[in-house]
């Protein structure tokens, strides 16, 4: 297949390409998807996660100044969300990234959610692979602006960042509950404002609440990503989560927990399809939900039967 | 697997002059069309505009230019996406371009020129008839 022999040679055009087609749900990009699977799982992925307006662009700009200077070759996705009034987007976060869109050793593609919720897009773990195929050495995967239970970024990423800023309320408010838990490290951007400590000191609190998951203590930093403060320390902690991943093959896990998770979600999605497929066929859908709706057929039967009929 | 299939505009404002008031409104009526639109902002060279319309795999490409270095900054636009095998993608411009230069940028490869006063619904009707019918 050519396109794959392009995306191994890092060709942008074939790599975008596919991206559309991957964005689109369109029947090629999986038979490519098929074909490149073999060679990904090679990448780290890096999510960054925080609420509207905490700076995740300027950090993921950041990031990758000093991981290129570092010589890695760097991918970045920016997911940003779809109006769900008109289905149109504005994907800006390109304006923070300006410095690196002559470098070859990037690439950045911005993504809309299209609806999907949890603060990624649906195809953006494929889109990883397209990136993680052509050879980028470390994918950034910014989120949209999360509030508190928008945590999948946990499902793609190996490292996830969750970044907040002083002022954002009482204790915290904006990372509370599931965000706070996915954190491997916490980063108080913006740490020139009034509060920095208050919020350092409320997240210390808050994780001191909770359950250790394991021997990982996330790391609070402060930074202003804008001037560039911090950024080496951050990079220094990501590479230590990566360190400790990797000593305790957490890395693998993490991996295998992805592949059940995208096993699963493809299952169930092209099941669903294919039954619902089945039983539309002949209008006969239409026909057992009239009949469910007149009480002549109970829901359960008719779910039993349709599974039946299709030797499940 | 059914298609979804949405157009994507980059929205660019080449050369020095900062005023992207025009740009920021042809943005926001393009997303209400139901694009998406990718805006980089202010001071972008030819150079960048063409890299980042290749790695978002645009449709179309909208220039806004207020400084008078069209007759520069557009072609210059469309020769590199010609060399780097992207002039599929509709290049169309907008700003204060004088009457009489509009034929040569239409030479030059630039699609359409909208001038100051043009609706935001004639450039979306534009976009969505002239955009590659593509996989």
């Amino acid at each position: 297949m050519e396109i794959i022999e392009r995306i191994r040679r890092q060709d942008v055009r074939a790599i975008a390409r596919l991206m559309s087609l991957v964005e689109n749900n369109a029947p090629e990009a999986t038979a490519a998807l098929k074909e490149l699977y073999p060679i990904t799982g090679q990448a780290f992925i890096v999510g960054i996660t925080g609420p509207p307006g905490s700076g995740k662009s300027t950090l993921t700009d950041q990031l990758t100044k000093e991981f290129r200077r570092d010589g890695k070759t760097v991918g970045i996705i920016a997911v940003d969300p779809t109006s769900p009034f008109t289905g149109g987007a504005i994907l800006a976060d390109r304006i923070r990234m300006q410095q690196h869109s002559l470098d070859a050793g990037v690439f950045i593609r911005s993504m809309a959610t299209r609806g999907h919720l949890g603060g990624l897009a649906r195809a953006t773990g494929d889109v990883v692979n397209v990136l993680d195929a052509a050879g980028k050495e470390l994918i950034l995967v910014e989120t949209v602006g999360v509030g508190q239970d928008e945590v999948e970024v946990v499902k793609t990423a190996d490292t996830c960042v969750v970044v907040s800023v002083p002022g954002l309320g009482d204790d915290v408010q904006a990372i509370k509950a599931g965000i706070l838990e996915i954190a491997d490290i916490f980063v108080v951007n913006k740490a020139d404002r009034e509060g920095a400590d208050k919020t350092v000191t409320e997240l210390q609190a808050m994780m001191g609440l909770g359950p250790g998951r394991s021997d990982w203590s996330p790391p609070i930093l402060k930074t202003v990503a804008t001037q560039g403060q911090g950024i080496a320390e951050l990079v220094q902690g990501i590479l230590a989560h990566r360190a400790h991943l990797d000593r305790r093959g957490l890395r693998q896990m993490r991996q295998r927990e992805r592949s059940r998770a995208l096993f699963l979600e493809l299952l169930q999605e092209q099941g669903t399809r294919r039954l619902l497929e089945r039983a539309s066929a002949n209008g006969t859908l239409e026909h057992t939900i009239e009949r469910i709706a007149k009480r002549e057929m109970d829901p359960y039967s008719a779910v039993e039967e349709l599974l039946a009929k299709a030797g499940l | 697997m059914s298609e979804e299939r949405k157009i994507r505009v980059l929205v660019a404002k080449p050369g020095l002059d900062g005023h992207d008031r025009g740009a920021k409104v042809i943005a926001r009526a393009f997303r209400d069309a139901g694009f998406e639109v990718i805006y980089t902002g202010l001071r972008q060279t030819p150079e960048m505009i063409v890299s980042a319309a290749i790695q978002e795999d645009v449709d179309a490409i909208g220039l806004s230019c207020l400084s008078g270095a069209h007759m520069y900054l557009f072609p210059r636009i469309v020769e590199l996406l010609r060399e780097r095998g992207a002039d599929d993608v509709v290049v169309f411009g907008g700003g204060t371009i004088p009457d009489e230069d509009i034929a040569t940028l239409k030479e030059a490869g630039i699609a359409e020129i909208f001038t100051p006063g043009t609706s935001t619904s004639v450039a979306i009707d534009y976009v969505r008839t002239h955009v590659r019918q593509r996989a």
